[in-house]
């Protein structure tokens, strides 16, 4: 498994079509708190023809689309909630990066607590099973420690 | 000629392979001395001719064989040798001939240093290492032939995807297979214990250096995988949660949580079915990983690997593995007699906390890397699972296990004093908030999370220095004294101390991303920009022609007030093959930061859009990673793990094993 590199030859595909960075100088609002918001949302959405790569980060031009999109609404005065939700009204919830809280990512959400608390009763389930303590010596034992000991004292 | 010696080798070492998994398991069966041997000649042929073949397919690359498919497919002429010989595993075909290659080295390994092996569990072993093989023989033979001819050859390659044409390619996915497929042999040797239905320290004592390696190996992949993205990128991301990366993650958590639970094994005799079930996952991890990269599932855009046959040959050889290694563990585990008394707050219950934050964290990666496929497959709906949730769940989980770390680190075997260990981690303690302090106010309303996890790390450091000076040295030694005990402490606490050093030092890193600047400007020559506390100006843009690319190379002199730190030339290279083009990051490291700068095409009046960056310590994230690999290298070279020492003791004093030959 080539990982970096199969990721790699995507973004390559990205490059080879338009050979451009991922933030270029010409978007860069001039208000640096609404540039500050803009880059913030940005890097929650997911660039839709890339793998796993926010639209801040990636090179591919519908990722510049949608980031010059972002600031021109941005720069009309609304609020990252109001743009976040009018693209996910367009592009679905697989343009977030983080996905929301809902009937069918419960289950995703809930999951690394849910394995900790099952991890967790599985330690105690087992540390119950185990046997406290040393366990009494048999019979035989008993005789056996018995013989030795009285060994030892008539030897020593 | 050559090329259809390599495909024969590589059929013969089918039926080697064949060999090895039937013969030696009989053996064990029917108690036949002579059976189980075969299956150490198996190992090494079957090893010998997946050499022969693998140097075939190297050497159709190196004098570009363009009769041979793969090699006019991945390769060209100019290319310089060192990634003629990476671009053998740049693809789909070559990478899977180096995974059998080192599933054969670590067959090999066990058949020639494994004589101190009790002899039934070494045949077991050896079986179903070979079974291994003959899967994944099967799977290269039947769906990705490597010596595949084409008739007529082109009269020239048709290059190695530019971006691969990278020293990384060279390092990374060896290193990477190493690891992966290392844990082949933990899983071998945990089937032949579940077959064989007795486990003991002695096991433990077995299987930990190969635990070891591939741990460290992998480690060590990751690390390198991480530093080429972060330079080759172009915007000094080094980890992106993507799924392929996650494949490599979930091993590494898995074997991570195995080499601290078979520490206890060894020394205590505990938690042997954990133990055990963690061997099966952390290799099933790797199968898993396997799948997902190379069955097309997750990156159904590019061309990477695009045969449906392929897929669908890997799922049954996951299965395989995982269903009937799990199918084994159900059945004999309950077989398994448990030792090892202690109470709650001991290195034992520390180690137990350890394994549980792990395991959690890789049962969290997996769920986000298979969710969307699953609800897609269920419902048709689709959802990203990306960094921020990652982020969030893995990043508590982990941090809360660097917290852990040093407590179990210093709280001794079997019961021990937390009262005590909090106070002889006092000065970590202080050090640790007041770092946090210091960044939270250096920031002052930044992100709240890089102060933390700064705090975190420099806890974790300082805690890990102060258990090993309080081993050596209490006010009133003389210093001989302490070199003697420096001395006398085994490897593997050293080993572990500079294992979790490198944590600190990797998580320091992490939070100095916090810490960063970043400014995007169009550079003009002469004109100074600013990033962080450094002013960069551009001196000269060129031209410049390579062996199969040319480039706009650029000349940056990078300024602290007046004084010249560095200079760097960031540049852009134009691949004419496959008409692509790949930016050259221009990197300076200044302390254990960096200056990075990539840029994009110079306007045709030379000036060059840029992003300039400021990442204060972000070397100490790969430094780290080499720090926890030199850490397990080193308990890797305790005396008490090598396997002759241990089968000496044994063959003095225990009845565990029968004595080799």
């Amino acid at each position: 498994m080539i990982m970096r590199p199969l990721r790699l030859a995507l973004i390559a595909l990205a490059l080879a079509s338009a050979p451009a960075l991922a933030v270029q100088p010409d978007e860069v609002m001039k208000d640096p708190a609404l540039e500050a918001r803009a880059r913030a949302l940005s890097a929650e959405l997911r660039c839709m023809v890339c793998q796993n790569q926010s639209i801040d980060d990636s090179d591919a031009p519908l990722a510049r689309d949608i980031r010059i999109l972002i600031r021109s609404r941005i720069q009309e005065g609304e609020s990252n909630d109001a743009v976040r939700a009018y693209l996910v009204s367009r592009y679905g919830d697989f343009i977030l990066l983080k996905p929301p809280f809902k009937l069918e990512t419960w289950l995703l959400w809930l999951s690394p607590p849910l394995t900790l608390c099952a991890g967790i009763a599985a330690v105690l389930l087992a540390r119950r099973r185990a046997p406290r303590g040393t366990p009494p010596l048999s019979a035989e034992e008993e005789a056996r420690l018995a013989a030795l000991t009285n060994s030892d004292a008539a030897g020593g | 000629m050559i090329v259809e010696i390599g495909h024969f080798a590589l059929v013969l070492a089918i039926c080697a392979a064949v060999a090895q998994a039937i013969v030696p398991l009989w053996g064990a069966r029917v108690g036949d001395n002579e059976l189980m041997e075969v299956g150490r000649s198996a190992a090494l042929t079957q090893f010998a001719l997946v050499a022969i073949a693998f140097a075939a397919l190297v050497n159709a690359h190196l004098t570009s064989d363009f009769s041979v498919l793969n090699v006019a497919e991945n390769s060209h002429s100019a290319m310089p040798a060192v990634y003629k010989i990476a671009g053998v595993w740049g693809n789909h075909e070559g990478s899977m001939l180096l995974w059998v290659l080192i599933l054969a080295v670590f067959g090999a390994i066990v058949a020639l240093f494994g004589r101190p092996l009790p002899r039934t569990l070494r045949a077991d072993a050896l079986a179903v290492q070979g079974l291994i093989s003959v899967a994944f023989l099967a799977f290269i033979l039947l769906t990705s032939n490597p010596f595949e001819r084409l008739s007529p050859a082109p009269f020239e390659g048709r290059d190695l995807n530019p971006i691969l044409q990278d020293p990384g390619l060279a390092i990374h996915p060896p290193l990477l297979y190493l690891g992966y497929v290392g844990f082949s042999i933990v899983y071998s040797f945990a089937a032949a214990a579940l077959i064989e239905g007795r486990i003991d320290a002695a096991w433990a004592r077995f299987v930990r250096p190969f635990a070891l390696v591939a741990w460290c190996f992998l480690t060590l992949g990751i690390a390198a995988g991480s530093f080429w993205a972060y330079y080759t990128l172009g915007w000094g991301g080094f980890w992106f949660w993507d799924p392929v990366e996650n494949a490599s993650l979930m091993p590494w958590l898995a074997g991570t949580a195995f080499v601290h639970s078979v520490a206890v094994m060894e020394k205590r005799d505990a938690l042997k079915v954990w133990t055990i079930f963690l061997a099966i996952v952390a290799f099933s991890f790797s199968l898993l990983g396997t799948f997902l990269v190379r069955s097309g599932v997750l990156t159904s855009v590019h061309a990477f690997a695009n045969d449906p046959r392929r897929g669908v040959f890997i799922l049954a050889i996951l299965a395989l593995f995982i269903c009937g290694s799990f199918a084994l563990f159900a059945s004999r585990a309950p077989m398994l007699k448990q030792g090892g008394l202690f109470a709650p707050i001991s290195r034992e219950g520390a180690l137990i906390v350890n394994n549980l934050l792990l395991t959690t964290s890789c049962a969290t990666v997996l769920f986000g890397t298979l969710y969307p496929l699953a609800l897609e497959q269920l419902t048709g709906e689709k959802i990203t699972v990306g960094a921020p949730f990652f982020n969030l769940t893995c990043g508590a989980l982990l941090l809360t296990a660097c917290f852990v770390a040093p407590f179990g680190f210093s709280l001794a075997w079997k019961r021990g004093d937390l009262l005590g260990v909090a106070q002889r981690l006092t000065v970590a303690i202080v050090a640790g908030a007041v770092t946090a302090v210091l960044g939270a106010a250096w920031l002052r309303g930044g992100p709240i999370l890089a102060p933390i996890a700064a705090g975190l790390a420099i806890f974790v450091i300082v805690g890990s220095l102060t258990e090993v000076v309080m081993r050596l040295w209490r006010p009133g030694v003389r210093p001989g004294v302490a070199v003697k005990r420096a001395i006398g402490l085994p490897l593997s606490f050293f080993g572990a101390a500079i294992a979790h050093i490198g944590v600190g030092m990797t998580l320091l890193g992490l939070a100095g991303v916090g810490f960063g600047a970043e400014t995007i400007a169009t550079l003009h020559k002469g004109v100074a920009e600013r990033v962080g506390p450094y002013a960069i100006t551009l001196d000269s843009v060129g031209e410049r022609v390579g062996p199969n690319y040319k480039e706009a190379a650029t000349s940056m002199t990078v300024r602290s007030g007046d004084a010249v730190v560095a200079q760097i030339a960031p540049a852009r290279r134009q691949f004419a093959a496959r008409q692509m083009t790949t930016t050259q990051a221009g990197l300076a490291t200044l302390d254990f930061g960096q200056v990075y700068v990539s840029i994009a095409d110079p306007t045709p009046d030379g000036d060059v859009p840029a992003r300039l960056y400021w990442k204060p310590l972000v070397t100490l994230i790969w430094l780290g990673g080499a720090a926890m690999a030199l850490g397990g290298a080193l308990s890797l070279a305790d005396r008490r793990l090598r396997l002759g020492v241990a089968a000496r003791a044994k063959a003095s004093g225990g009845s565990l094993a029968q004595p080799a030959q």
